[in-house]
């Protein structure tokens, strides 16, 4: 190993007992449950402060789509089990069938993507935009900021799908552990709409 | 207590990690279906139309729920190091300080209105 790589991406660390870049990955999860966490509170912030929410009137779930918000949420989680099988594939020592799962987690994302598309489209098309009302200006900083998760994931996973798999011939173990860390974030992107869509659709 | 865990690359994800994965495996699947079904009970609950307060209790309950299979079993925190939940500690106590202080404005303002 070289002198300016990382030291203990392979074994773990002996203070913290875990390799150095799953730590990492728990600290910048930290600072992403801060952001989130920033939203959430100003959101709880601006609804108790409202009169009617949504401004316009009804109910988030009938302004918003429930049902493909529901599909979304079943694509996501099916994509966090397709992950933890990539994972698992790479500790069985199969990149043929990391391949397959990586690549159905990367597929997943790609369908989430698109029914958002057709939901923000939707909303665009009646005028809500953003700029509509503050019921508006929530959901799509929150939508918007968890589709970005979404499509950084998306790079990260198709990195480690392509050219990234050529880590595994040198060093089989150090590759498992850079899909292990972007499951991590993949989980936490999942996890993140585990609350929005409640927070934004049902109640 | 994982002194005793292999150190050679081999050793750890052949033989060692074969047997942890395939153990774990019908755990992933169950968690998998759990979190489906807890999908569609918010949705189904949504539709009861229950009081404000009775609802975001039921539909943060159910979420977080879920939140703690992910983080649990995907995340593998179950048997993670203290480190992480040290750090997690941390992240939690600034999280809900981060919400609760924002919303503590709007409480004094309520109070306020009431008192004119």
């Amino acid at each position: 190993m070289s002198e300016s790589a990382i030291p203990y991406m392979v074994k773990p660390h002996p203070v913290t007992g875990i390799p150095n870049g799953k730590f990492g990955i728990w600290l910048f999860l930290a600072s992403e449950v801060m952001l989130f966490g920033a939203l959430f509170s100003s959101y709880v912030l601006i609804r108790t402060g409202a009169p009617h929410w949504p401004p316009e009137g009804g109910l988030s779930s009938e302004v918003l789509n429930v049902p493909l918000a529901t599909l979304n949420t079943a694509v996501l989680i099916t994509s966090s089990i397709t992950m933890v099988l990539a994972w698992a594939s790479c500790k069985m020592g199969s990149i043929p069938r990391f391949r397959l799962w990586m690549g159905a987690t990367i597929a997943l994302a790609f369908v989430f993507l698109v029914v958002k598309y057709f939901e923000y489209k939707h909303k665009f098309d009646l005028g809500h935009v953003p700029g509509h009302d503050n019921f508006y200006a929530i959901y799509f900083t929150m939508t918007g900021l968890h589709g970005l998760h979404i499509v950084g994931g998306i790079i990260v996973n198709g990195y480690l799908w392509g050219p990234g798999t050529k880590l595994w011939n040198t060093d089989p173990e150090h590759f498992t552990n850079r899909v292990e860390n972007a499951g991590l974030y993949w989980h936490f992107v999942d996890l993140v709409w585990i609350f929005l869509f409640p927070s934004l659709y049902l109640l | 207590m994982d002194a005793a865990r292999p150190t050679s690359p081999e050793a750890r994800t052949d033989a060692a990690g074969h047997d942890d994965i395939r153990k774990h495996m019908g755990q992933y699947y169950v968690v998998f279906v759990a979190l489906l079904c807890l999908t569609a009970v918010t949705v189904g609950v949504s539709y009861l139309h229950l009081t404000r307060p009775i609802a975001i209790t039921v539909a943060l309950v159910i979420a977080s729920i879920k939140a703690g299979l992910v983080a649990a079993v995907f995340m593998h925190l179950i048997s993670e190091k203290k480190v992480i939940f040290a750090v997690l500690l941390l992240t939690a106590l600034f999280f809900a300080f981060l919400l609760l202080l924002p919303n503590l404005t709007v409480f004094e303002h309520h109070s306020g209105m009431l008192g004119t």
